[in-house]
């Protein structure tokens, strides 16, 4: 290498600025370790595209939201996946393939990487509570070949929401559109949709239509972890009403 | 008494004092008005760190010697290998740990009643510690043990900084300790391989910009002019580790007196982030930072230069420029924009040629001493590990091309891929540099025993076959089920039914993993024997026999 002219040093000479520089090689490193990230993430941010404007899709109820973090808590995502990939089968055997809108209000996100279980991007709906419960209790009880552990105790521990609204008042910074009085309800709110019949009912549908309220644990109303979970699964996939989503309308 | 009189405490011990008395009073505080009983476990963790760091210090300047400790002795580096046994030691212990984690939800997965119906073993909590164990304690502390003696070693300069290598190594520990009992106790923010809640990720910010200062301000005392390649991959590791780390990990607590925290991103851009930063975990974690060791051990257990200087620059650039593109190759069909999904893609399958640069390169590094490997396990381990990076990062291409990954994701194909990264690639460089490693640290002429290396070698190597196997089998053969229509045009197999029919796979692939257990578990009998030995027992164990 040395014999090359001065003048004109080769590219691995100029290389040599890194190998000699520790800070030229970490802005080295730094520029190139950018330029990937940016070009795939910034855009998602500003391309309209992206999420797509879908009717039905609103923040979850105080309960729902409980049983989100009790799913994300066990580490259910390890093993269930909620994201319907527009393959035939997936379609077929799962429902209809997963909106961006769909999961717009999640922190974090819970699309999953592994199915060991089903998708659970549609399970709202598909079976009735007093099935979750036994299934969550014991899941060979109703599914005999279920390689899914039992969680005995989510029914067994009172839900604690004493700080749900404080959780909702930080998805609202981040985004998520909780009103005041949607955080000012919020413990109440939780309570009546856990329970059959309240007073409450109506005002709390308006805050959070489509919302299951009911007794959801069959424990007269006494909100428990299990209750809150049912709560989140049963609305899972069910929001966006795909008798009236028109998968034209996006396309440009 | 007249010497401690004379002796002035550093700046460095006095702060270091204050700052963890201080924290410590800052943890009980915490602790006492924490929102859930496992939060305030956490916080008592912290204040007992705290304390204990005081003692550590405040000792450790009554017994130190009344000067700082001299840089060079007698013209000689006087390297700080303290750190790095520490984390050589705390690497075995993690991998045991972690393997054994592995063994066990490989077990529930074939018989879910060892489930136990108890929340702290249920799958979804111990698959993180698994993950977490074997990625971040096992391989952390190898990064941190290898990188302390790497960057000394090719500097030909003492460790820089007096108490900071050991904060680098004892705060990393504490983090891996708060993160592995979180998510036993339902601590975590529920993203992949980015579990451990708000303030272990503070903590672990603070941890890791100390290191990146350690390891700089060590290359700046470098004699040479140039710095060693090994340390431009330990650099790009620790810098892409910290900007992942913040990226992924943008959270706003609930409250300081709450565990929990609410990422900022949402939907389809957290997706996306998640799996810049989970990819990249796998990119700059477990490949360029054992990419480095690689660049170091293999050249000096070979006793060969490294096979070409200028296919180790375009190694490099190529690795660290592609990598960061490849993480919507994660999310393939999803509600990810298309035009991601094909960059992710088209990048994910370019990187199949720096991948193969630096295989290349660490395979003929032993150009001319191939013979080697027929003597020395050791060696034999890290080639074959070189090998298995070669299989993985020609699989991992192919499965990131979207009609490929239609079959494969969501299946344990994706399981056994990553094991023949991480069983193969990671494990077996990371074996091979503790092997070489501990005999230099503890000043000792060779290991105890290269037959025990040689039948951890085995042991390791049929469980891995067994692994990769049965989960190959088991991926392909889900995807093909889920996707089987019957000829009237009916799905044919529920999804039960194909979870069923995965159970063999899951026997044969835990009886894999038991063996690799079974081949550490030799491995750290054999380190322990080689600590003990005296100096001088073990000459005799230097002699190769040619031929077995």
């Amino acid at each position: 290498m040395s014999n090359t002219t001065a003048h004109k040093p080769s590219v691995w000479q100029r290389h040599q600025v890194f190998e000699k520089n520790s800070i030229i090689l970490i802005i080295g490193i730094l520029i190139a370790i950018s330029i990937g990230g940016l070009v795939e993430v910034l855009p998602l941010f500003y391309l309209k595209s992206t999420i797509e404007k879908v009717d039905g899709v609103r923040p979850y109820s105080p309960l729902e939201l409980a049983g989100r973090n009790i799913y994300v808590r066990e580490g259910c995502y390890n093993c269930h996946s909620q994201m319907v990939r527009p393959l035939r089968d997936e379609v077929e055997r799962y429902g209809h393939y997963s909106l961006a809108a769909e999961s717009m209000y999640d922190h974090p996100f819970q699309w999953g990487s592994k199915r060991t279980g089903p998708d659970l991007a549609r399970v709202g709906g598909k079976y009735s509570d007093d099935w979750h419960r036994d299934h969550l209790r014991n899941p060979r009880s109703v599914v005999p070949a279920s390689i899914m552990p039992g969680y005995p105790w989510l029914e067994q521990t009172s839900l604690n929401i004493t700080h749900i609204a404080e959780d909702m008042s930080v998805l609202s910074i981040e985004g998520v559109p909780y009103t005041p009085e949607m955080i000012a309800t919020a413990v109440s709110d939780a309570k009546t949709q856990g329970s059959a019949d309240d007073g409450a009912t109506p005002a709390f549908l308006k805050r959070y239509p489509k919302a299951l309220v009911r007794d959801l644990g069959g424990n007269n109303g006494k909100l428990t972890e299990a209750d809150a979970l049912v709560a989140y699964l049963q609305l899972l996939g069910t929001e966006v009403d795909f008798k009236l989503y028109d998968d034209k309308a996006n396309i440009r | 008494m007249d010497i401690t009189s004379q002796k002035k405490m550093t700046v460095g011990e006095m702060g270091l004092t204050l700052l963890s008395a201080l924290f410590a009073l800052g943890a009980l505080i915490v602790a006492a008005k924490a929102y859930t009983p496992e939060y305030a476990f956490h916080a008592y963790i912290f204040a007992a760190a705290g304390v204990a760091a005081t003692f550590a210090v405040v000792n450790r300047y009554y017994n130190r010697a009344l000067d700082a400790v001299p840089q060079e002795i007698d013209g000689k580096p006087n390297y700080n290998f303290g750190p790095v046994k520490f984390a050589t030691l705390a690497a075995l212990f993690w991998g045991i740990a972690g393997f054994t984690v592995g063994l066990l939800i490989a077990l529930q997965l074939a018989y879910p009643a060892l489930n136990l119906d108890l929340p702290w073993t249920s799958f979804g909590r111990l698959r993180p510690l698994h993950t977490s164990a074997v990625i971040f304690a096992f391989g952390g502390n190898v990064l941190l043990a290898t990188s302390f003696y790497v960057v000394q070693r090719t500097c030909q300069a003492r460790l820089a900084g007096d108490l900071s290598p050991w904060f680098v190594i004892l705060g990393y520990n504490l983090f891996i300790v708060i993160a592995g009992t979180g998510y036993l106790l339902g601590i975590t923010e529920g993203k992949e391989y980015a579990e451990p809640e708000w303030y272990a990720d503070l903590w672990l910010t603070i941890v890791w910009v100390v290191y990146l200062l350690v390891f700089l301000t060590t290359i700046w005392k470098r004699k040479e002019p140039h710095i060693y390649v090994a340390n431009w991959f330990y650099l790009a590791f620790i810098v892409t580790i910290a900007v992942l780390h913040l990226g992924n990990n943008a959270t706003i607590p609930v409250s300081i007196f709450s565990p929990k925290s609410y990422i900022v991103w949402s939907g389809v851009q957290d997706a996306m982030i998640q799996w810049w930063y989970g990819h990249n975990a796998v990119g700059f974690f477990l490949t360029a930072g054992f990419l480095a060791i690689m660049y170091y051990f293999i050249p000096k257990r070979a006793e060969k230069p490294v096979y070409s200087y200028r296919l180790s620059i375009i190694h490099f650039w190529a690795l660290i420029f592609m990598y960061i593109w490849a993480g919507p190759h994660h999310l393939h069909y999803t509600a990810l924009p298309d035009w991601a999904q094909t960059l992710g893609m088209t990048f994910s399958i370019m990187l199949w040629m720096p991948s193969w640069g630096g295989m290349i390169n660490g395979l003929m590094t032993l150009s001319g001493a191939w013979d080697k490997l027929r003597t020395d396990p050791v060696l034999r381990m890290m080639v074959v590990s070189v090998a298995f990076y070669g299989m993985s990062t020609f699989e991992g291409p192919m499965m990131s091309i979207k009609a490929v990954n239609s079959l494969s994701h969501y299946t344990d194909w994706t399981i056994g891929h990553v094991h023949s990264g991480a069983l193969g690639w990671v494990g077996y460089v990371s074996f091979g540099a503790i092997y070489c490693l501990v005999p230099w640290l503890w000043k000792k002429k060779e290991l105890y025993s290269l037959k025990l290396v040689n039948w951890h070698f085995w042991l390791s190597t049929i469980g891995i076959v067994f692994y990769i196997t049965s989960m190959w089998v088991a991926g392909i053969m889900q995807g093909l089920m889920w996707r089987a229509y019957t000829a009237l045009g009916f799905l044919e197999y529920s999804f039960i039914e194909t979870t069923e029919a995965l159970h063999p796979m899951y026997i044969i692939r835990a009886l894999g993993g038991g063996l690799f257990l079974l081949g550490a578990i030799v491995m750290v009998y054999n380190i322990y024997m080689t600590i003990r030995s005296p100096k001088t027992a073990s000459i005799g164990q230097a002699v190769f026999v040619p031929g077995e």
